[in-house]
């Protein structure tokens, strides 16, 4: 123990001992995985207060889950936000090809043609039902995990393969980590890499739009790990204090590399119910029933688009994938415990519903995972075409100096002519790819 | 385009008071610039601690909030994370944020917010998204703040790709560099050296304050004007040795040079990046004798990128070492603030050692 300050004496010695809580998680390799803790209420008994409530008011919203999909495949409730099948089969195909996209690119990456991929896996419907509830125009504020957004918005697959690759295609000039996408076109923020940066910067930009009497709203997306960073709480304040039409979507995917969400503080109470200190309305939905994080974001929308405020939605999901390429779930976790996940597949559930309504069947839903993986083949090789990560056909030389600055100063320019000069020392006969890339 | 030419500074004079001219301090030609540059641009907006309704702590933002609005010009919540934060955001949506940071001491909570985003969103977006934004923020000691009112960072951001830093050393400077930050495209830090935001600091803490009204520097025409950033300003010329020096120290040299009777470039770089390399080496090559001056910490301080330029560049016409004077290794002390601060004696000997050799 720690020398006491002198003068204390004795005082204090028959007081009981103190010990310091680390958390652990239920389960580790090789247990059984039991999640019946997991309170998983009926859908459709969620209440949908008005979106202009006061966020007192729905105290309890920040603690339930809302939920639309039940276990008979049919939608329920007053949070039905009765999208017609065809918006529906559209959901399902954003869903299916960014799962379709993600194995390919998970593939590439163990195949050796980039350095670095991160599925979605499990948690497609947080971004791309919430996606849809949003205009096109709005701006977001992704973090890595949310290239269903860019999918549901239409991006060019190859812009995407071309990223990841740091070919001579990437818009990005091979300068950014892959995945780490950026779309001005789509009004898709420049992905960080540093982790809830972009909560206050999306408050910001909302804060912007508010000054100038835009109609547009942002909506940031963080994880749960990732609320205990500094910035999230900046952001929780500034969006509260102005009012801001921000939307702060918590994916909470219950692990965060190899820290299960206990390290966020996910033992004690949601990440919904941080918006109560801040006196934000807080939405608690389950992350997995697509037609309830559609409509869960479309309400933050329309609150935020009426001047009402912002809203925090925690989706409540599981990261049926490991973090990344990087890293081996099995050996941090139960393999059981995607299997057991009482909220089941976003994929699999929107299928059902369908199919439920009438407006799908297996057939259709086999062809279009097989058409789905057949274009992410077709566009990948495209894409190869301008090179794979290391191979030579990469951004000439001097792009690297290029957009630290608007101008290139001094020093940059004798940088980039000693960059120039390697290159030649090292191929004196020309680049092997001259011609091709740099 | 003749209004927004450079125009060069004023020479200091002292005693001259032309009663037609116009006198400012640091802070109302501060001040001025962001009147200027809100006036001529609408997309610029102001916040920070305190700068709303109340003006800032030093009045650099007094009367904007009525001039521009609530909207323009608001307070803010105690976050620096937050506060660089949303000037990230709104620089992506099209504005141009000029936050304030009250103390440059409290910058370090919205330091990853510049060094991992503002710095570079326009390399990692290539040029998709900018950050057009200045972070002005009163740095420098010498008002007995203490460890945290005190510091001088400047050399935490220089090592940063991606960030301009700029530190003017005189009210008209302070209007023209200001202006040229606000509408430069890149993120700025604009230090100002808050000791002389009254008068200039001759190093003598026990000597009373001259306000700025008694020098040139001090003439601030109306209206628009910038100072490009990447140019440094020759505060006095000769042929002994050069001086490097920015903010508060360019006048405490100057002081020292005059009363030693010694005939020094004296350049007040302005900026730190960009750096003005070519007037640094011309002096050097001219004088053969360098001495950097600089109020923050030694070790890695922006004084040693300063002395490896000048030795690499200018080593075969040098004809003394490079010498540094700087402030100590310490935390900003509060009681012995002036054992600290590099003032009149720790300059005055490493003068005399440079020029030792020379024949007077």
């Amino acid at each position: 123990m720690a020398d006491r300050p002198e003068g204390t004496g004795r005082a204090g010695e028959n007081r009981p001992a103190l010990s310091l809580h680390v958390p652990e998680p239920k389960f580790r390799p090789g247990d059984t995985v039991d999640f019946s803790h997991i309170e998983v209420p009926e859908a459709g008994m969620q209440a949908r207060p008005d979106e202009t409530c006061d966020p007192k008011d729905m105290r309890e919203l920040a603690y339930g889950l809302v939920r639309v999909l039940g276990e008979d495949n049919r939608a329920h409730g007053p949070w039905d936000p009765k999208l017609d099948p065809e918006t529906l089969r559209a959901m399902l195909g954003h869903m299916a090809m960014t799962r379709a996209f993600d194995e390919r690119m998970f593939r590439g990456q163990r195949q050796g043609k980039t350095s670095f991929y991160m599925k979605c896996t499990g948690e497609e419907a947080t971004s791309v039902a919430a996606s849809m509830a949003l205009a096109g125009d709005d701006m977001v504020f992704p973090s890595y995990r949310q290239q269903g957004i860019l999918i549901q918005r239409g991006y060019p697959l190859i812009e995407m393969i071309n990223q990841i690759y740091s070919n001579k295609g990437d818009k990005l000039k091979g300068r950014q980590l892959p995945i780490m996408y950026s779309s001005r076109e789509h009004s898709f923020f420049t992905i960080s890499g540093n982790l809830a940066t972009q909560t206050p910067q999306a408050v910001g930009w909302a804060m912007a739009s508010a000054i100038k009497g835009d109609s547009r709203i942002a909506a940031t997306w963080v994880g749960e790990g990732s609320t205990a960073e500094g910035d999230f709480h900046a952001a929780c304040t500034f969006a509260t204090v102005y009012n801001a039409p921000v939307i702060l979507n918590i994916i909470n995917n219950q692990w965060a590399i190899s820290s299960f969400s206990g390290f966020a503080g996910a033992e004690r109470t949601t990440f919904a119910a941080r918006a109560l200190g801040y006196g934000l309305a807080g939405l608690r939905v389950d992350g997995n029933d697509p037609l309830a994080c559609y409509a869960a974001e479309q309400w933050a929308a329309n609150r935020a688009r009426a001047n009402a405020g912002p809203t925090l939605i925690e989706f409540f999901t599981y990261r049926a994938e490991g973090h990344s390429t990087s890293d081996d779930p099995s050996g941090y976790r139960s393999a059981q415990e995607r299997e057991e996940w009482p909220l089941g597949d976003p994929v699999m559930r929107l299928k059902r519903h369908l199919i439920e309504l009438g407006e799908w069947d297996e057939e259709r839903q086999e062809k279009m995972d097989l058409d789905a993986a057949e274009h992410v083949k077709k566009v990948t090789k495209e894409a190869e075409a301008n090179g794979i990560l290391g191979h030579g056909l990469h951004h000439p030389f001097r792009t690297m100096f290029e957009d630290v600055f608007e101008d290139l100063p001094w020093h940059l320019k004798e940088q980039a002519e000693q960059a120039i000069h390697e290159r030649k020392t090292k191929f004196p006969e020309g680049l092997p790819n001259e011609g091709k890339g740099a | 385009m003749s209004e927004t030419e450079t125009r060069d500074a004023p020479a200091s004079v002292h005693g001259d008071t032309r009663p037609t001219e116009r006198r400012l301090n640091m802070v109302e030609a501060i001040n001025e610039a962001l009147d200027v540059s809100m006036a001529r641009d609408d997309n610029i907006v102001v916040m920070g601690e305190d700068v709303g309704y109340f003006g800032g702590v030093f009045r650099c933002t007094a009367g904007l909030q009525d001039r521009y609005g609530k909207t323009r010009v608001f307070d803010t919540p105690i976050s620096e994370c937050g506060i660089i934060g949303i000037a990230v955001g709104m620089g992506a949506y099209g504005l141009r944020p000029v936050p304030e940071i009250q103390f440059a001491d409290y910058i370090y909570p919205g330091i990853d917010q510049l060094i991992s985003e503002a710095a570079r969103l326009r390399y990692r977006s290539a040029a998709e998204y900018i950050a057009p934004m200045t972070v002005r923020s009163p740095f420098g000691g010498g008002i007995f703040g203490g460890q945290t009112h005190s510091q001088s960072p400047e050399a935490i951001f220089a090592h940063v790709s991606g960030l301009k830093t700029v530190i003017p050393a005189t009210p008209y400077d302070a209007k023209g560099l200001l202006i040229a930050a606000i509408e430069d495209n890149d993120p700025v830090i604009f230090f100002e050296p808050k000791r002389i935001y009254n008068g200039p600091f001759s190093g003598y803490y026990d000597r009373p304050v001259q306000p700025w009204k008694r020098f040139d520097a001090s003439i601030v025409p109306e209206g628009y004007y910038r100072i490009p950033l990447g140019k440094a300003r020759l505060a006095t010329e000769g042929d002994q040795l050069t001086v490097l020096a920015y903010g508060t120290m360019v006048h405490v040299a100057e002081e020292v040079c005059r009363e030693k009777g010694v005939e020094a470039d004296i350049l007040d770089l302005r900026t730190i990046v960009p750096l003005d390399i070519e007037a640094i080496e011309a002096s050097v090559k001219k004088t053969g004798r360098c001495l950097i001056v600089h109020e923050a910490t030694r070790t890695s301080g922006f004084g040693a990128e300063l002395s490896a330029l000048v030795t690499e560049r200018c080593f075969y016409h040098l004809e003394a070492p490079v010498e540094r004077v700087t402030g100590f290794d310490t935390p900003y002390p509060h009681s012995l603030e002036w054992a600290y601060f590099p003032g009149p004696i720790r300059i005055g000997e490493a003068l005399d050692k440079i020029l030792q050799d020379l024949k007077r």
